[in-house]
């Protein structure tokens, strides 16, 4: 389970947002909604621990997840949206990393999101909606319990969208938890919403 | 932990095999200004003797500060070093294998063309054994403070400005040294002190390089 208490982040000089609370409970999900700079980049980077916290605490199963970053990076498994694609390399290597750090085989992802006709071409030669896939089929091969989603169905068309819908609910069903922010639809049913403001900083 | 920096290493090479090119840049660079020596100051063996260790050094250096930029740079443009500092090995692990991967990509084949740069520098050839062993525990220094600063510019603009700027400073010990160590085999003297305290630097650098381009690597992830 993770509980945020009053989180508050500063970047620059700007306070992006303060006394954030919420909770998400094992197969919960919470999508993250609001306009454009309102802070759900930076939520998503906060709760994988890439961004520190001004105030406030993020628990995870009631101890600090943020005291050690290591063990908290292996709980979490983050698509910003950068795809983090390296253009030299196939899709087969582009996924290797992310097998060999899970233990598991590159083969285990192909099939996710379609990639397995695509799975020996240099990942330069593929369009942004397949940079997208290939970015979310990482999700397939994680262990991590906690997804956090930066915008993740941007690019894609409705068929990855369903698959994407398929892996996300495969997740969720395993007791995973997933936060994402998004401004279209996501394939999510029965999750819970939390709005960012510029203005007013809602707690949840 | 040992699997994920064996699989950032096992990344980073496969990337510098892809991108050879780059990889053998840093290499040409090497060998393209120590013959721009004999060229500048004449071919005369006793002066070119004289300066060769300094020449397979310095060029060596500036050789093995061609790659740094890139060495953090391009993962942290795509987004990769977000995923680096997410694979849940400890940020000084990670800049550890990246620090082992430079060495690879750069130190190792400059330490294999030192030795025929020397030669062609009339370097006397029963110093050339003590130049290298030199190399071999300067080698890694380099890429060690070389990631240190990579890390640390990481994120700032004219960042490939600043590195030299940044590193070079930090390496004149080590230059000194090796130097130092071959010129004393070359007028007979024991080369064993200069080299120890490369050793020593080495033993001191194999720890403290590490931790802070990865507390660097954590600030400029923010």
């Amino acid at each position: 389970m993770l509980t945020a208490e009053g989180l508050a982040v500063f970047r620059g000089e700007r306070l992006v947002f303060r006394d954030l609370s919420f909770q998400v409970q094992s197969g919960g999900a919470l999508v993250l909604a609001g306009p454009n700079g309102s802070g759900k980049s930076t939520l998503l980077r906060l709760l994988a621990g890439l961004v520190r916290p001004i105030a406030g605490r993020l628990l995870w199963d009631g101890t600090d997840a943020l005291a050690d970053l290591a063990e908290h990076g292996r709980r979490v498994a983050y698509v910003g949206h950068l795809d983090a694609v390296k253009p030299g390399l196939t899709v087969t290597e582009n996924l290797r990393f992310a097998a060999r750090v899970a233990g598991r085989a590159v083969e285990d992802a192909l099939d996710a999101l379609e990639l397995r006709h695509l799975a020996d071409l240099p990942a330069r030669m593929l369009s942004a909606g397949q940079k997208r896939r290939l970015a979310l089929s990482r999700l397939a091969l994680t262990p991590a319990p906690l997804w956090l989603l930066d915008e993740p169905t941007i690019g894609l068309d409705t068929a990855s969208i369903g698959r994407f819908g398929t892996l996300l609910r495969g997740h969720l069903a395993g007791g995973g938890m997933v936060v994402a922010a998004t401004h279209v639809p996501l394939p999510l049913e029965g999750a819970e919403s939390l709005r960012l403001g510029e203005a007013t900083v809602v707690a949840g | 932990m040992m699997r994920t920096f064996l699989a950032i290493l096992a990344r980073d090479l496969r990337l510098s095999v892809r991108h050879g090119a780059d990889t053998l840049a840093a290499l040409l660079f090497f060998l393209v200004t120590a013959s721009l020596f004999p060229l500048a100051i004449g071919p005369a063996p006793e002066t070119l003797g004289r300066i060769a260790p300094g020449v397979v050094w310095v060029c060596a250096l500036l050789a093995a500060l061609l790659p740094l930029d890139r060495l953090f740079g391009a993962d942290l443009e795509d987004g990769s070093l977000d995923l680096l500092l997410l694979s849940g090995l400890p940020a000084f692990g990670i800049a550890g294998a990246k620090a082992v991967a430079h060495w690879v990509a750069t130190g190792v084949p400059l330490l294999l063309a030192a030795g025929p740069v020397a030669i062609m520098l009339r370097m006397p050839e029963d110093s050339v054994p003590v130049l290298l062993l030199g190399l071999l525990l300067g080698a890694p220094l380099l890429s060690l403070f070389g990631t240190m600063g990579a890390a640390i510019v990481l994120g700032a603009r004219r960042g490939g400005v600043l590195l030299p700027l940044l590193i070079l400073p930090l390496m004149t010990p080590v230059l000194i040294f090796g130097v130092g160590a071959a010129d004393a085999a070359a007028t007979g003297l024991s080369p064993r002190p200069n080299l120890l305290l490369l050793a020593a630097m080495l033993a001191a650098a194999i720890p403290l390089c590490p931790i802070a381009a990865g507390a660097a690597l954590r600030a400029s992830a923010e």
